[in-house]
């Protein structure tokens, strides 16, 4: 069966829903931006001093030039994927080391799995951000990978609870057991029976880890703790925060970084509620 | 009490111990692991900034050396950090030397509970409220439109919110402060101006909160009522002919908010994080500023001191909530 007949017969069963649509094609559209939109526009606009200071949107500068001469378009277009880079790295180390701990708690149990289950559990209802500005404030210089390396520190609680619960569920089943009554070794089973089934809840704990990572960091930036010579969003916000920026009225400096990161998140929680619906068959049918 | 009820509360005064124990000892372990002496580190940086032409840092260096003997063994270390805290000694500040950390903690910490705790019980009661409505069977065309907001304003982070508040509430129309707790020139005393003061000043800060919050607690509600509403009791209580009101709210919402409970325990360090940020936004004096101005400073002791309290006190709020779970669910107590 194709791809597409595949993706129609799942439409039709009421599995894609128009909100997994509408998220993914926010995604895309952003990423598209990030992606094409550098190859039109020249970063040395970005640049400070590049430009004429502080004017408003125009035919001259589509969004305006901030209070140190930079092209507000220029710095939009550069900044959303480096934004979006911190995301994924993070989102990926989470989600993996959240994966792997949650593997090996859930099917080997035992004093691994307490302590696993308690260090994870406390770090869950800890304010993030509080460890965060601790280490983050400690490193003498940022930049957006070593960013990302920090976030995803505090990333990974989230997976490996639901990793860890769903193996607990799984390893129960009766295919489980017929593999282990047919002497499938214990690593067989965790990569051939357990692994496939877990699938779904990976690619949902991505999603939501890949959000609050982004929610990290853009946070950390605005306290001013961010790579602050590489252009972000977090950083946008931060520049603008620094020249009271909103109290002096120039709200295309901080207003498209809100719209733009605003945007991402909305894609990002349209796609995960849409996602449910699309592993869960059951909630289709409501 | 019964046995179990004894149980509970051991085990939650337990974990209570436990994230206490491992927030203290990050705070200790991370700027230690890191290479350099994290005192000179800091000082060096707060020399090249020049954000302390007036203090002599060699004092303060040499009196941090003396006093936490920073050439003793790790562990020696880590036992006089512990001695410390339970003297409530956190240090002092770099930026405002000599003041003690522990009282800039003391003057923040007020607006910081009063403003997070006002504003997370507003969005917990009119968005459980919501979302119950938004479950009501026949609920109309106009509520359901709220849904979508809800969704949008859960997903927008509420210090962002706080940015497009301000300029429209205080920049354009000039209705509320754009920033600070009170006014600069009052002379803070307990009279109905001082109130009126702080109050128009904590309600933006309020507002953004609420309106980041609502839509979790809405939504939340919504799906748990969707699912106590299929419960066999429910379906029970209709066969025994009650009203559907007292169904709908002593049978459902009653039940629903069991989870929301939860959820607000677990959803807590979200809201800190994020509040830290709006007190960032609206230099609110509370401790999210103290921590925003002691990294813009390099002030040490203050970063440290500040993000110990705000663990402590997190961890000590989920301790109250566990508290109030066995009140709301009666099979705990039993």
């Amino acid at each position: 069966m194709s791809l597409l007949t595949s993706l129609r017969r799942n439409y039709q069963q009421g599995r894609i829903s128009g909100t997994l649509l509408l998220g993914l094609g926010i995604l895309l559209a952003i990423v598209l931006f990030s992606a094409i939109g550098p190859m039109f526009v020249d970063a040395v606009n970005a640049q400070v001093g590049a430009v004429r200071p502080r004017r408003p949107p125009g035919p001259e500068y589509f969004l305006g030039t901030d209070s140190q001469g930079r092209d507000m378009w220029t710095l939009l277009i550069y900044a959303t994927p480096n934004t979006l880079k911190m995301g994924l790295i993070a989102g990926f180390i989470g989600v993996g080391v959240g994966t792997a701990l949650g593997l090996i708690a859930g099917h080997f149990g035992g004093i691994v799995d307490a302590i696993i289950r308690v260090i994870s559990d406390a770090l869950l209802t800890v304010p993030a951000i509080a460890i965060l500005v601790i280490i983050a404030g400690n490193i003498d210089r940022m930049n957006t990978v070593i960013m990302a390396l920090v976030v995803a520190s505090l990333g990974w609680m989230f997976t490996t609870r639901t990793v860890r619960a769903q193996v607990l569920t799984i390893r129960e089943k009766s295919y489980v057991e017929v593999a282990r009554v047919n002497g499938e070794s214990q690593w067989e089973i965790l990569f051939t029976e357990i692994m496939p089934n877990l699938m779904p809840y990976i690619v949902a704990s991505f999603v939501g880890t890949v959000s609050g990572s982004i929610l990290a960091v853009i946070g950390l930036e605005a306290l001013g703790l961010g790579a602050l010579d590489e252009m972000t969003l977090g950083n946008t916000i931060y520049w603008s925060q620094q020249s009271s920026a909103v109290l002096r009225g120039y709200w295309w400096w901080w207003g498209p970084p809100i719209v733009v990161i605003a945007a991402i998140f909305i894609g990002l929680f349209l796609t995960s509620v849409g996602f449910d619906r699309f592993a869960n068959p059951k909630l289709a049918r409501r | 009490m019964s046995r179990e009820l004894v149980r509970y509360l051991l085990t939650r005064f337990g974990q209570l111990l436990l994230i206490i124990f491992v927030a203290v000892s990050i705070n200790f372990i991370i700027p230690r692991l890191l290479p350099g002496d994290p005192v000179q580190t800091a000082l060096a940086r707060l020399q090249a900034t020049g954000g302390a032409q007036n203090v002599d840092i060699q004092a303060i260096s040499a009196a941090y050396r003396a006093k936490y003997g920073l050439d003793a063994p790790l562990l020696e270390q880590y036992a006089n950090y512990w001695l410390d805290l339970f003297r409530l000694d956190l240090g002092v500040s770099f930026a405002n030397f000599p003041e003690k950390v522990s009282t800039m903690i003391g003057n923040a910490l007020p607006w910081s509970v009063s403003l997070l705790a006002v504003a997370t019980l507003i969005a917990f009661a009119t968005g459980s409220l919501l979302g119950a409505r938004l479950a009501w069977p026949t609920a109309g065309r106009g509520i359901k439109a709220f849904v979508p907001l809800m969704m949008i304003l859960t997903s927008i982070p509420f210090y962002l919110l706080a940015i497009i508040l301000i300029y429209f509430f205080a920049v354009v129309l000039k209705w509320f402060p754009p920033a600070g707790g009170v006014d600069t020139t009052r002379i803070m005393r307990l009279d109905w101006a001082t109130t009126e003061d702080i109050l128009r000043h904590a309600f933006l800060p309020c507002l953004a909160i609420i309106l980041g919050n609502v839509g979790f607690w809405a939504l939340g509600m919504r799906s748990q009522m969707v699912s106590v509403l299929g419960e066999d009791y429910i379906t029970f209580a209709e066969a025994k002919g009650l009203h559907p009101r007292r169904i709908f709210v002593w049978y459902g919402m009653r039940n629903a908010l069991l989870a929301q409970v939860t959820a607000l325990a677990l959803s807590l360090g979200s809201v800190v994080s994020g509040a830290v940020l709006v007190e960032v936004i609206f230099n609110y004096p509370g401790l999210g500023s103290l921590l925003y101005v002691a990294i813009r400073g390099q002030d040490y002791f203050v970063i440290q001191g500040v993000v110990l309290m705000l663990i402590v006190s997190l961890a000590v709020l989920l301790f109250l909530v566990d508290l109030i779970y066995p009140l709301l669910d009666p099979r705990i107590r039993r």
